[in-house]
């Protein structure tokens, strides 16, 4: 039953396109969660320089962003 | 009393939520929809004025097939396909609706040289229209002035507290000497980007459009950061890539560090492409995709219809709030990538010791 599941090519590319793209939600989660704490930890030890670190965290978090779609922009042309 | 009352408002809750229809939804395709305002196409399809009544703004037609160059409207072409899935229009062209060139312009099955003003084109002509209006009417205002008189207020002094807030902020800081050859570069790609991620998220025309979550446009302005970290490049920044400042044996007789470093030039601005081409495309996505919820569970009973339609309607907003966001932010990665690239390949070496 496994091989014959496993013999529908079409099912098995969209089953790795999803999977692809949770794995890629689940990076850039992490990712980006420890960018926010970080950022939350220093703005409450020196608040006068929240403006900056809010500029830097949008920053990396978009970078981290950019890479975890890379992946889902992979597994949109698994589909 | 109380329990009682509580256990028919419980069960009164979830009768509603029963009777669930066992057929399947009316050939209503999420994907469909939401593919539909991705994908570009040859004519501009604003909505459905009731069943099979489409509201179609029509686009031009410029082809140059084995007859010569012809240009017409897209509205000669027919509404719906023919037994082999082409809609067939003049001078012997179709329009393939399925297999590999489906949605091209087709003669004999083979795609002719297609120059049209495509949906995304003619959004783009109109959002360029916008832009230059939104900023050469406000440079108008400083022709008049003298740069000792007041601060613009209003639009004027809008366009100029971004303007300011992308040069200082993000040019300066990343090209560092010699900025000014580069502002006007830079602040295109910020203000073209920024127009058409919000224009992106206007929901009827002329808005709607998606230029930027379309490849070959963000493909188009990493290759213009390409050309320009190129040729704005200084000796320095060619010898850290054929012969960087490594170990030895790092770059020769194998050189592992100068492949890396060459390979870097080209995956640098293909990840500006991918990054701005995803974030926006997905984006518009969901947007597309949070009101198709209200359709998908229009068939269903009552109590699963308003709480999801409800949850439908939450989330949209909450959305569309986090689109307006990632525009700007989109634009300002853009701005700022490019600028650091272009700062980086004019960078003077330090002096050691």
């Amino acid at each position: 039953m496994i091989t014959s599941l496993l013999m529908d090519i079409q099912g098995v590319a969209q089953l790795g396109a999803a999977v692809g793209a949770g794995l890629a939600a689940i990076g850039a989660g992490i990712g980006i969660g420890k960018i926010g704490g970080s950022a939350m930890d220093a703005m409450a030890r020196q608040p006068e320089v929240i403006s900056k670190l809010m500029t830097n965290m949008i920053i990396a978090a978009a970078l981290i962003e950019g890479v975890a779609l890379f992946a889902a922009v992979i597994a949109f042309m698994c589909l | 009393m109380k329990y009682e009352l509580k256990l028919r408002l419980l069960s009164v809750a979830l009768l509603m939520f029963a009777l669930v229809p066992a057929m399947a939804a009316e050939g209503f395709s999420a994907k469909e929809v939401v593919l539909e305002h991705i994908k570009d196409s040859h004519e501009w399809h604003v909505t459905d004025l009731g069943e099979g009544k489409p509201l179609v703004i029509p686009l031009p037609i410029i082809v140059n097939s084995s007859t010569g160059w012809h240009v017409f409207s897209s509205s000669k072409f027919e509404h719906h396909a023919d037994a082999n899935g082409l809609r067939q229009g003049p001078y012997g062209l179709a329009i393939a609706t399925e297999g590999d060139n489906a949605g091209k312009i087709v003669e004999n099955g083979e795609p002719v040289l297609d120059l049209s003003i495509t949906k995304t084109v003619a959004v783009m002509f109109i959002n360029v229209i916008i832009l230059l209006a939104c900023i050469l009417l406000s440079a108008r205002w400083y022709k008049k002035r003298q740069a000792s008189d007041g601060a613009p207020g209003g639009f004027v002094g809008f366009v100029e507290m971004l303007v300011m807030y992308v040069v200082d902020e993000i040019i300066k800081p990343g090209v560092g000497k010699g900025y000014e050859k580069y502002t006007p570069y830079l602040l295109t790609c910020f203000f073209f980007i920024f127009t058409c991620n919000v224009m992106g998220l206007i929901p009827f025309p002329p808005g709607s459009g998606n230029v930027t979550g379309n490849i070959a446009v963000t493909f188009f302005l990493a290759f213009c950061t390409f050309v320009i970290v190129q040729f704005s490049g200084n000796k320095h920044y060619w010898k850290e890539i054929f012969w960087p400042d490594v170990p030895t044996w790092l770059k020769a007789p194998i050189p592992i560090i100068p492949v890396i470093e060459f390979v870097g030039i080209f995956t640098k601005p293909f990840a500006l492409m991918i990054r701005l081409f995803a974030n926006i495309m997905a984006g518009h996505a969901i947007a597309v995709a949070m009101p198709c919820i209200i359709f998908l569970v229009a068939t269903m009973a009552a109590g699963i219809f308003y709480s999801m339609s409800a949850v439908s309607i939450i989330m949209s907003i909450f959305m569309m709030c986090l689109e307006c966001l990632v525009c700007f932010i989109q634009a300002m990665v853009f701005t700022l990538l490019s600028s650091v690239f272009i700062g980086m390949a004019r960078a003077v070496p330090e002096h050691e010791h």
